[in-house]
């Protein structure tokens, strides 16, 4: 039972990292619009 | 569009909670491996994910090179990307399962090597995409994909061919699955391309935003110039 647990929780850890990584860039993109527009 | 992403996420999540339910008491137990053999409904399908978001790839890298269209180089980075995570998770849960069957985490069998050699091939693309600074960058990744994409067929087929440790091929290939099983995998397979789609579909999103962002940058670096002088 460990294993399949290690396992299935392994699987969620590596796509929530991924979610996690995306949500970075998208919060670190709209810094740069707000940049931009202020710019303007 | 707006409303059907969080539809469709829903719908998405119903079916992975679903998957996870049939993987973990739907499913029977296997007879000779008992319950760790419950990793094969996360292993395959990730697997199988994998392997059509990299086809993806390999369509649109070849669209991007015969048209130099930048959706579909977008759409070739995006399923790249994608397609790594998912390989990930094949590499990760593999010896994971292999540790208590076969008693070793990792051999240098044909099936496990060629996946690794395919997860290199895309991490290097990856990198290609990140660290290039030059312009004809998109093409050499597009034509990085196309020889890529000959590894997925390898890797796929490597177990039909060959007389590999890995187990043989369940659904076709003349394998034998209990139809529970079989329905269970294909659930979650079903539920792993939507969620697939739907990191895709965020992705891309980002990606164009990004690419939008980065023109108006340069854009505006070539006004100030011009204010400048």
């Amino acid at each position: 039972m460990t294993y399949l647990f290690a396992a299935y929780v392994a699987t969620w850890v590596i796509h929530i990292a991924y979610l996690a990584h995306l949500t970075r860039g998208y919060a670190r993109l709209k810094r740069e619009i707000e940049g931009l527009n202020k710019k303007r | 569009m707006k409303r059907a992403f969080p539809i469709f996420a829903i719908l998405t999540a119903g079916l992975l909670s679903y998957g996870l339910y049939g993987a973990l008491v739907q499913a029977p137990t296997e007879q000779t491996m008992g319950d760790v053999q419950r990793i094969f409904y996360y292993h395959v399908p990730s697997a199988w994910t994998a392997f059509c978001l990299f086809f993806v790839n390999l369509g649109a890298s070849i669209v991007y090179l015969l048209r130099r269209n930048p959706k579909a180089d977008a759409l070739a980075l995006v399923c790249a990307e994608v397609g790594v995570v998912f390989c990930t998770v094949v590499l990760v849960t593999g010896p994971i399962w292999a540790r208590p069957v076969w008693g070793i985490w990792w051999t240098w069998d044909l099936r496990l090597t060629l996946t690794l050699v395919l997860w290199l091939i895309y991490v290097s693309y990856l990198m290609l995409r990140r660290f290039s600074s030059s312009g004809q960058t998109p093409v050499m990744a597009a034509v990085l994909a196309v020889l890529g994409a000959l590894d997925v067929p390898l890797v796929y087929f490597s177990i039909w061919f060959f007389r590999t440790q890995h187990p043989q091929p369940v659904v076709g290939g003349g394998g034998s699955i209990d139809p529970r099983m079989l329905h269970v995998l294909l659930m979650n397979w079903l539920a792993f391309s939507c969620f697939a789609m739907l990191v895709c579909w965020s992705r891309y999103r980002l990606e164009i935003l990004r690419r939008q962002v980065e023109e108006t940058q340069a854009l505006e670096s070539l006004l100030e110039a011009g204010n400048s002088r």
